[in-house]
């Protein structure tokens, strides 16, 4: 492995005892990035984990990197300043709903927008959990909470939509208790330069229990979610024979051999393509009308601002009459007093 | 040249130039005080502008001045009222009027003075020298628009061009008054037009012909002479309190051996330090121009955990949204400059005026016990040094440090001696040592400065985690024990405290054997100096005690305060550092004397106001 020496997931726990409630999501994802970074084979000392308040946030302090729990909102911006000042650094942005959404979401939609390289990892419950059960702006319409008593009269954010309306080049969902997929999701971030918004369906287990059950429970989840591979026909189901096709301008689910449909109709999934219509109907999909859509939606090469910032320094430098302090005080307009 | 007029011999004047926002008012301004600085006169600038771009043309709010006080002894304020003004049409006089000294000369552009102009100034009559009572005054009536329409006629400008040229006519007529060479300003305006030959041909023939327009009329005109200042040997160049603070972090950043980052938000009248840096990529300063001014302080901390010089500049609203962060940086402590250029308010107030009202926000504007340094710059050539030791404080003694200027200090000039910057201090953060990552722990204190070990992110072997939840006093690690957590309170009070160890003692300027003493912080020194200078030439012995650093405050600060019989605290706002001064000396009585005007004291009542209280 050259420098790189084998890495344990083991490596990444720090020694502070876990403190999520029991049956939490929060676990699993935990589980699941120190596999990916593992596999990555990044030594912790070049890893930061920037979160912001809120359950999900707590997640710095359980693993062995430099860590840091900042404050609500703000992690997508500290991070920024993390990785601008450090663009060797691997950095990673642990948020909620809450957090990144409604008081973050001025953070959340620049840094899409300046595509710094940042691993956002956005736990999705729609609930406020750490203060104990008031609705988020993923709560669905009509959502009945302690401060929605009657139901919510707003509708949701969709991570997704917000993020590629950002002009998001990484945009991918995951389920927590899904190890495998997001392991495979988290390292796939983890190599796109840019910024990457994994959304991750995240139970809380005691004030929004099974809020994604419908969608992801053994039974059904074959059924009602559809795992997305780049160059691969977009096909689920439990017997695999269902597939999306495009029916003028809307996505539709039909089954392979019935209706006329052949294998040859199903759509092939082009994570890489610049335009972001296909990916924006991708991530809308919802259920009961669709499959909601799981892995890695978009993927697309764009400058990062960090790679940008360094380039530009040295272009200037390069270029500049003023190489040093002296020669900026002394340019321009000096005299001299005798 | 031989002069046949009248020479009026000064030992200082105070020019003011004063147009419409669109009139090139603040780029004459400074090309008159470049000139006379490198004459060999000390200057103090201070520019007047709306906070409108372009307000309606002709109207007092649209009336943008540049004011410069030039002398041959040295000179503390751009000067309380003008001894010269030029007013580019009425509204600049109607403007002006009470700011110009009884008998002044006045350069006005005649051409401007018609129906329309005089009513938009509001002047009743078309006779503004008699309405305004400058019968006594030494009115130079010149067509400066006529004689620069006439003079560019040929040449093939746009009227547009043409209009946009007067001002360098107005400034070649004032170069006569003061007998100023043109060679400065001439070289200024082939550099500035090099690639347009024929607006630098234009400019320096109206330039010249301004000039020649005061040889013309000398007869019935008296200009002014002033010898140079003995002025200490150096290079020299002018600079602005912005550009100064700027630079000043650029010099700490080197002397630190740190890559300067800067995270800020445009704000008025903070935002050319966040320009500034942002050129200064070629000495490779990091800017981030964030979306907000919270994201601004936030990547300014982020940088700072991973280890760069980090800091975020502002004015006073966006001081209130970093408040969260700040405290963030308390609690983590993490080094970071917050630069709050003050301006009026409160909320959106005064933008481009200036005010010291920010105090108790930058002392206690944040939730729960939360302690920052906070260090006043006093001129806008000091601010250099106050930024450099901002820095140095921060970086040393790991935590934010507030650097209050404010719009007169940001926005006025002073000619700066360039410093050797072997004369500074160099800047030591607290490293783990190489021997010592065993035994380090993230909270670990330094005995004496109880200031913690900052490591640089990507260091191997002392990956830690931090954040704004209380922590244990030696892992860092979340800690709500309730023991636990007032020592943590009391070690972040004492840490900031215990800089007063590292600071100058207050130091007394004027008659320290008076019984008054005067009391300034901040961005008045230059008036409350100059006021206390100007009475003692009278004979009348006054002390003052300027302060630069607020918190804490220099150990020596309560034995000079209690030695005066009368102290009188002067400051531009409702008595915020009398009453921090209450609170931290109870025992002694302090007088007040304030304004919030959104305008620098003048020296002339600051005089009033001194002697007062003497015969009290």
């Amino acid at each position: 492995m050259g420098e790189q020496c084998e890495l344990k997931y083991t490596d990444f726990k720090s020694d502070l005892g876990v403190r999520w409630c029991p049956g939490c999501g929060d676990h699993a994802i935990l589980n699941s990035v120190q596999k990916a970074m593992a596999n990555l084979k990044v030594e912790p000392h070049n890893v930061a984990v920037i979160s912001g308040i809120g359950c999900s946030s707590r997640f710095p302090y359980y693993m062995n990197t430099y860590g840091f729990h900042t404050i609500h909102g703000r992690a997508a911006a500290i991070a920024s300043g993390v990785k601008v000042a450090n663009p060797d650094l691997h950095v990673w942005e642990i948020t909620g709903d809450g957090d990144a959404l409604a008081i973050g979401g001025n953070h959340f939609i620049h840094l899409i927008r300046r595509n710094i390289d940042i691993n956002v990892l956005l736990f999705n419950n729609q609930i406020y959990g750490l203060t104990k059960g008031q609705y988020s702006p993923t709560s669905k319409r009509g959502f009945i909470s302690k401060t929605s008593p009657f139901g919510t009269i707003e509708d949701p954010f969709r991570p997704g939509e917000l993020a590629l309306g950002a002009r998001s080049q990484f945009f991918a969902r995951t389920v927590d208790k899904e190890l495998k997929l997001s392991v495979e999701v988290m390292e796939e971030a983890a190599k796109h330069k840019g910024t990457s918004i994994v959304e991750i369906l995240q139970n809380c287990v005691i004030y929004n229990d099974k809020t994604h059950e419908a969608i992801t429970d053994k039974k059904h989840k074959a059924d009602r979610t559809i795992v997305l591979h780049h160059g691969e026909k977009m096909i689920f189901g439990t017997n695999k024979d269902k597939g999306l096709v495009l029916d003028g301008l809307e996505i539709k689910v039909i089954t392979i051999g019935e209706d006329g449909y052949t294998l040859d109709d199903v759509l092939v999934h082009d994570a890489e393509s610049h335009h972001v219509s296909m990916h924006r109907k991708l991530s809308n999909m919802d259920y009961p009308d669709l499959p909601v859509a799981l892995g890695v939606i978009r993927s697309v090469d764009s400058p990062s601002y960090d790679e940008c910032v360094e380039r530009q320094l040295k272009e200037v430098q390069a270029n500049s009459s003023i190489n040093t302090f002296e020669e900026l005080v002394n340019s321009g307009d000096v005299w001299e007093v005798e | 040249m031989g002069r046949s007029s009248k020479v009026i011999e000064r030992d200082e004047v105070v020019v003011r130039f004063s147009g419409d926002s669109g009139d090139g008012m603040q780029l004459t301004g400074t090309l008159f005080s470049n000139t006379s600085a490198v004459f060999g006169n000390d200057i103090s600038t201070f520019p007047d502008y709306p906070a409108e771009i372009r307000a309606p043309q002709g109207t007092i709010g649209g009336v943008s001045g540049f004011q410069v006080h030039f002398g041959h002894t040295e000179v503390y304020t751009p000067g309380d009222y003008a001894d010269v003004l030029v007013a580019m049409n009425p509204a600049a006089l109607k403007a002006n009027r009470k700011w110009v000294k009884p008998g002044a000369t006045i350069v006005m552009d005649v051409d401007s003075f018609d129906a329309r102009n005089l009513a938009k100034a509001g002047y009743e009559t078309d006779d503004p020298i008699t309405e305004d009572k400058l019968g006594d005054y030494n009115i130079i009536k010149a067509p400066i628009t006529t004689l620069t329409k006439e003079s560019l006629k040929d040449m093939g400008l746009d009227n547009k061009s043409i209009l946009r040229s007067k001002n360098m006519y107005a400034l070649g007529l004032v170069y006569w008054l003061f007998d100023r060479p043109l060679a400065h300003t001439t070289e200024f305006i082939k550099k500035k037009f090099a690639k347009n030959p024929l607006v630098v041909e234009a400019n320096l023939k109206v330039l010249k012909e301004g000039y020649d327009y005061g040889v013309i009329i000398q007869a019935v005109t008296p200009s002014y002479h002033i010898n140079p200042a003995s002025i200490k040997k150096g290079k020299y160049r002018n600079l602005n309190g912005n550009v100064a603070v700027a630079w000043g972090l650029i010099a700490a950043a080197q002397k630190a051996n740190l890559e300067l980052f800067l995270g800020s938000y445009p704000i008025t009248p903070a935002t050319e330090i966040l320009q500034e840096l942002s050129a200064r990529k070629d000495l490779g300063v990091k800017v981030f121009q964030a979306e907000d001014e919270i994201a601004g302080i936030c990547t300014a901390i982020g940088a700072s955990f991973v280890g760069d010089l980090a800091v975020t500049t502002t004015s006073g609203p966006g001081l209130a949204l970093k408040g969260e962060a700040i405290g963030l940086a308390v609690i983590s402590e993490l080094p970071l400059v917050i630069v709050n250029v003050q301006r009026g308010g409160p909320s959106t107030g005064l933008p481009t005026k200036t005010e010291q009202s920010d105090l108790m926000q930058a002392l206690y504007g944040r939730n729960g016990e939360s302690p920052c340094v906070v260090v006043a710059a006093s001129s806008p050539i000091n601010c250099f040094e106050y930024a450099f030791y901002a820095a140095k404080l921060a970086v040393e003694h790991m935590t934010p440090v507030i650097l209050l200027t404010d719009g007169f200090l940001a926005n006025g000039t002073q000619p700066w001696r360039i410093p050797d910057l072997a004369d500074y201090p160099d800047i030591v953060a607290k490293r783990v040592p190489e021997d010592g990552k065993e035994s380090w722990m993230p909270y670990n204190r330094d005995p004496e400065t109880l200031v913690r070990s900052w490591v640089k992110v990507g260091t191997p072997s002392l990956m830690h985690r931090i954040g704004g939840l209380e922590k244990d006093e030696k892992t860092g690690g979340v800690s709500y024990d309730a023991e636990s957590h007032e020592k943590m309170v009391n070690y972040r009070q004492c840490k900031v405290k215990r800089i007063e160890n590292h600071i100058p003692e207050q130091d007394i300027l004027g008659d320290p054997d008076s019984e008054v003493l005067v009391v300034g912080w901040g961005g008045t020194f230059g008036h409350l100096f100059t006021a206390v200078e100007e009475l003692e030439h009278e004979g009348i012995g006054v002390a003052l005690a300027h302060f630069n650093y607020i918190n804490p405050l220099p150990k020596n600060a309560h034995d000079v305060l209690i030695r005066y019989k009368k102290i009188l605290v002067c400051e531009l706002n409702l008595g915020q550092f009398a009453n921090y001064l209450r609170m931290n000396f109870p025992d002694i009585l302090y007088r007040q004397f304030n304004k919030v005007q959104g305008l620098p004291f003048t020296v002339i009542e600051l005089k009033e106001q001194f002697k007062k209280l003497l015969e009290e």
